[in-house]
């Protein structure tokens, strides 16, 4: 079965405030997309709103994942279909282990597939822990970081990393990567990329979303996207990212006639 | 067993065989009682957030009674001293007591069990049910039985607890079942000792009394674990705690209560923390229909220091009201007081904590904490820390906080694959956390996480 995801006529809004207006996309395992847009265009409510976080209201269209429409699904059926976001910005869950959730999360993933699982439906510790630790070392991760509180007291750094460390242990079919550079000094976003491009192979989509252009210099996509307005404007490749690096986005919005979002990211 | 009544008469009779003293303090309990009215929910300012949920419309709670409340349907019983443990209660219980040192087992104030291993009669610890207890070991029991904790006397340091008296007077009165422990001075207890306390037939009356003395320099683990047997036999608990950490002592009490949904828990727990002694105290509450506790610890001595960690998980019409006391009376004494309460369904929950610093109590370090996690829209937490300082050189943080499920973490935790049940848990699991790693035992740890799965269930 195909694992892309397509996206056809999606319309989303915030609090009745219609912010993605009529997009059309589609992403194809192995493929690497950016889409890039200045603050205020939609990038985090897209993101959002493809993984199904509540509070983003689906007024019409339709996402296509593994052949399934799935905007009638939870988040995590959607996780278990092969889906994955990584947050701008991943919420604290103090008192929680990374690898106690992680273990969870792992096994509720791919329990379909019956693999190695004991009775609590859980992957066997041991297992777990080593595959965890491999994970961890290829990251570059250091072995605490499994112990301690999910995203609590994490720098912006070990935030994305841990995200990162995430995508790697569920192995999903498509991953969002919701701004993964930004908050991140330049040695930050380089191990960031590094980190990701490892992952990068046949089996895995990537839609990364992005304001700037220097996380690029490390995942190099074969398509360039901007989204301006709730709505992609145009499409290439690589040249449309050095296009935006060199100018920014006035061109871009002065061709479209549209103003400079006030109200900051949404 | 002879079921009674809360009567004179059958006072008399239970305080038939014990000596004049206790006799005659179960007669001067049982005045106090009369003449007290039953709490009013809008008279008195302490009953002013108890509420029983099963009876009562919670927005119209200030008009009236514990309505729902009839002590006269509660039964009190014979203490008698029982013979080998019955067949249901065994069943639930570790077996054969592994890791323990000694083991009390009691259902519906009657003593069934006990055992103490060679360890403590090598030790010359007294662990023994209460009405033995009376006649093996008298001095002691006059010397501390309700005579300097819990007391019926007003105008003690904390209002909270001389208010409470109606149903301290009643327990007074009535005891029956419980247990001394005493750890003569500079002895270890190595292995915990276990308590396990049990009602099962309908409408009894549950009146145990704890009274732990811990000599100078000893030490001592005490898990004590109060269960129905039944989901849905009504009762009645209305007990005491006292617990004395003499010079040095060191001391860990942990209570977990998990009575079932139709019983009404009314208690006063009082700890006296002697000079450079140390209490670890922990109150764990899953069950109940409606619970009354005040729990307070007296920093006596200077030195001393007393950790006080609250663990509840409410649900359905459950009602939990709490008052803690810290009281500093001496200088150099430390508090440290963390409660984390979960409410689901309609829980009702009120915690009202008091930090005490007298004038003599310089250098005093006192910390209070409460949070709530609410887990549905009809759960309602009332908070109100306090404190009330008259030395000058002290160091005291207070808070309190009352939050929903955060719909960002449960977001979060769903996106990575985990249904919301799992979310859930995991967040609640991570929200006792803090209580969790304070207690600084594996097996008792153990059973609270069992206890908290499945109430989630």
């Amino acid at each position: 079965m195909s694992k892309d995801l397509v996206i056809n006529d999606l319309h989303i809004s915030v609090q009745g405030k219609p912010i993605i207006k009529g997009l059309n996309l589609s992403v194809k395992q192995g493929e690497i997309h950016a889409l890039m847009g200045p603050n205020g265009s939609g990038k985090s409510t897209l993101a959002n709103g493809l993984m199904g976080h509540p509070l983003y209201e689906i007024d019409s269209g339709e996402v296509i994942f593994s052949g399934v429409d799935v905007l009638e699904l939870e988040a995590n059926e959607r996780a278990k279909l092969g889906l994955f976001l990584a947050f701008q910005y991943p919420t604290a869950i103090p008192g929680v282990t990374l690898a106690n959730f992680l273990r969870l999360a792992v096994s509720a993933v791919r329990a379909k597939e019956g693999n190695g699982s004991d009775n609590d439906g859980l992957i066997p510790m041991r297992e777990f822990r080593g595959e965890l630790r491999e994970k961890m070392r290829q990251l570059g991760v250091d072995d605490s970081f499994a112990r301690r509180y999910l995203n609590d007291g994490f720098s912006g750094g070990e935030k994305k990393r841990a995200e990162i460390l995430q995508l790697a242990m569920l192995e999903p079919k498509i991953a969002i990567l919701d701004e993964t550079d930004s908050g991140l000094d330049i040695d930050a976003v380089r191990i960031v990329g590094e980190s990701v491009s490892q992952l990068i192979g046949p089996e895995l989509g990537v839609l990364i979303i992005t304001h700037y252009p220097r996380l690029l210099d490390y995942i190099r996509p074969q398509f360039v996207h901007i989204l301006l307005d709730g709505n992609i404007v145009e499409s290439g490749g690589w040249e449309l990212a050095q296009m935006l690096e060199a100018e920014g986005y006035d061109p871009i919005r002065e061709k479209y006639g549209i103003k400079e979002e006030q109200n900051g990211e949404v | 067993m002879q079921n009674g009544h809360f009567s004179k008469e059958f006072l008399q009779k239970i305080a038939a065989t014990e000596p004049q003293w206790m006799r005659e303090k179960r007669l001067e309990a049982y005045k106090v009682y009369e003449s007290l009215p039953m709490p009013h929910t809008t008279e008195d300012d302490v009953w002013r957030r108890t509420v029983d949920m099963r009876t009562q419309d919670y927005w119209r709670r200030t008009r009236r009674y514990l309505r729902g409340l009839e002590v006269e349907k509660y039964h009190p019983s014979l203490p008698t001293n029982g013979g080998s443990p019955s067949e249901t209660v065994g069943a639930g219980l570790p077996s054969p007591y592994a890791e323990t040192a000694g083991v009390l087992v009691q259902v519906d104030g009657q003593r069934q069990h006990a055992s103490d291993s060679e360890e403590l009669k090598k030790k010359g610890v007294y662990f023994a049910d209460l009405h033995t207890a009376l006649q093996e070991q008298p001095e002691l029991l006059r010397d501390y039985f309700m005579n300097k904790a819990v007391t019926l006397e007003t105008g003690l340091k904390s209002g909270n607890i001389a208010q409470h008296n109606k149903f301290d007077a009643l327990h007074g009165a009535f005891w029956q079942g419980g247990y001394l422990l005493h750890v003569p001075k500079g002895v270890s207890v190595e292995m915990p000792l276990r308590v396990y306390t049990r009602m099962s037939e309908a409408d009894q009356a549950d009146l145990s009394h704890t009274l732990i003395i811990a000599e100078e320099g000893s030490q001592v683990v005490v898990l004590e674990e109060n269960a129905s047997t039944t989901p849905d036999a009504s009762g009645l608990h209305n007990g005491a705690v006292e617990i004395f950490a003499g010079q040095n002592a060191n001391v860990t009490y942990v209570q977990v209560q998990r009575w079932n949904r139709y019983v009404w828990n009314f208690a006063s727990h009082r700890a006296m923390v002697a000079r450079d002694a140390h209490l670890c105290w922990v109150s764990a509450t899953f069950g109940g229909r409606l619970n009354k506790l005040n729990q307070a610890a007296v920093l006596e001595g200077a030195g001393c220091t007393a950790q006080m960690l609250g663990l509840a998980f409410t649900d359905a019409r459950q009602h939990l009201d709490v008052s803690t006391a810290q009281e500093h009376v001496s200088p150099h004494t430390s508090s440290d007081l963390l409660y984390r309460t979960v409410l689901k369904d309609r829980a009702q929950t009120a915690w009202g904590g008091n930090i005490y610093v007298y004038p003599e109590a310089n250098y005093t370090d006192a910390y209070q904490k409460n949070d709530n996690l609410l887990l549905s829209e009809r759960a309602h937490a009332d908070t109100l820390p306090g404190l009330e300082i008259q030395a000058h050189e002290v160091r005291c943080t207070h808070g309190a906080t009352a939050g929903k499920i955060d719909a960002d973490q449960v977001f979060y935790l769903m996106s990575r694959g985990v249904s919301y049940a799992q979310a859930e848990k995991l967040i609640v699991d991570g929200f006792f956390e803090p209580v969790m790693e304070r207690i600084p035992l594996e097996s008792v740890r153990e059973e609270l996480s069992t206890s908290i799965a499945r109430k989630l269930e």
